[in-house]
């Protein structure tokens, strides 16, 4: 994550403004591996370390969940600059203000949690 | 070898991340970082007052245990395999930014204006950088996963709800990035 800059506010920005190929070759190329690393594990049945099959569930299929909730965590990704991976990576890198970003982010599920019920799904 | 020291291109971190997705999957995880928010919380008692926090979170040290790598992973990276990090941005967007008083854009990994030390001393940054956290944290939750749940396990899974969720993680970055930013810095 930080040697890739994909831990950086600045290259965030940038993805945002079109500017840069950078972060979607980064996204792009882990996906395009991903998909074929996950279709063969499961066409396969590939057996995992502990030698059970593999299984990757379906996600509960819905609407409003996860465009709803994909954008408000959209605001908060272009207003910080990080997802919760670059969070930890930054901790470690010692860029302390980053302990805001995180103590809030865990307040933020909290009141999600005490929320749910309330919001469409 | 020299390159190490550099930033990575992304044709080296894309690939990285996807190693770590089949890691995770060859031991039979899975690879979603912000559901270890949703363990912070139980492990700070939430289970208390919500169901939704009460689950056994020694379940979930495995994904704890990634949370802590990534953390070693980052002092390692920042101390030990980086020769420079400022982060060479097009120029247009250094423009930009100077134009919205990030002057330390072109010469920093983050920007030192919200990431420096006294950043912490100026209540309106706090009080943007715990927006930002915020919004992360209850987004997550509620689209039921962050970009390596949906962007990168999702959709290499063919999730159609990964894709909606990933529409939306744009929607949303494109309205702040474009709209409110200007605002708020």
């Amino acid at each position: 994550m930080f040697k890739s800059e994909a831990a950086s506010w600045f290259r965030i920005y940038e993805m945002f403004q079109f500017k840069s190929f950078h972060m979607y070759g980064i996204i792009g190329s882990a996906l395009a591996i991903g998909v074929v690393m996950t279709q063969l594990i499961k066409r396969y049945k590939i057996k995992s370390a502990f030698g059970e099959t593999i299984v990757i569930p379906d996600k509960t299929k819905s609407f409003y969940r996860y465009s709803l909730g994909g954008i408000v965590f959209g605001l908060g990704w272009g207003l910080s600059g990080a997802c919760p991976g670059p969070i930890f990576t930054l901790l470690g890198a010692g860029f302390l203000p980053i302990i805001v970003v995180l103590v809030f982010a865990v307040i933020g599920t909290w009141v999600y949690g005490m929320l749910m019920d309330k919001l469409p799904h | 070898m020299e390159w190490i020291f550099k930033p990575w291109p992304w044709y080296i971190g894309g690939p990285m991340i996807a190693l770590i997705l089949f890691l995770l999957l060859f031991f039979g995880k899975s690879f979603g970082m912000s559901s270890n928010l949703r363990t912070l919380c139980t492990l700070c008692g939430a289970g208390r007052n919500s169901d939704f926090f009460k689950f056994d979170w020694k379940t979930q040290q495995w994904n704890l245990l990634v949370a802590v790598g990534a953390i070693i992973g980052g002092w390692i990276a920042m101390h030990f395999l980086s020769s420079e990090t400022a982060v060479l941005l097009n120029e247009d967007t250094v423009a930009q930014l100077h134009q919205l008083n990030i002057k330390s854009a072109g010469k920093a990994y983050l920007p030192e204006e919200l990431f420096g030390l006294d950043a912490l001393l100026k209540p309106k940054i706090v009080a943007s950088l715990a927006l930002g956290g915020f919004l992360v944290g209850f987004g997550a939750r509620y689209a039921g996963g962050c970009t390596s749940g949906h962007a990168i396990s999702g959709l290499s899974n063919l999730q159609l709800v990964s894709l909606y969720a990933v529409i939306g993680f744009f929607i949303g970055g494109l309205i702040m990035n474009h709209f409110l930013l200007p605002y708020i810095l």
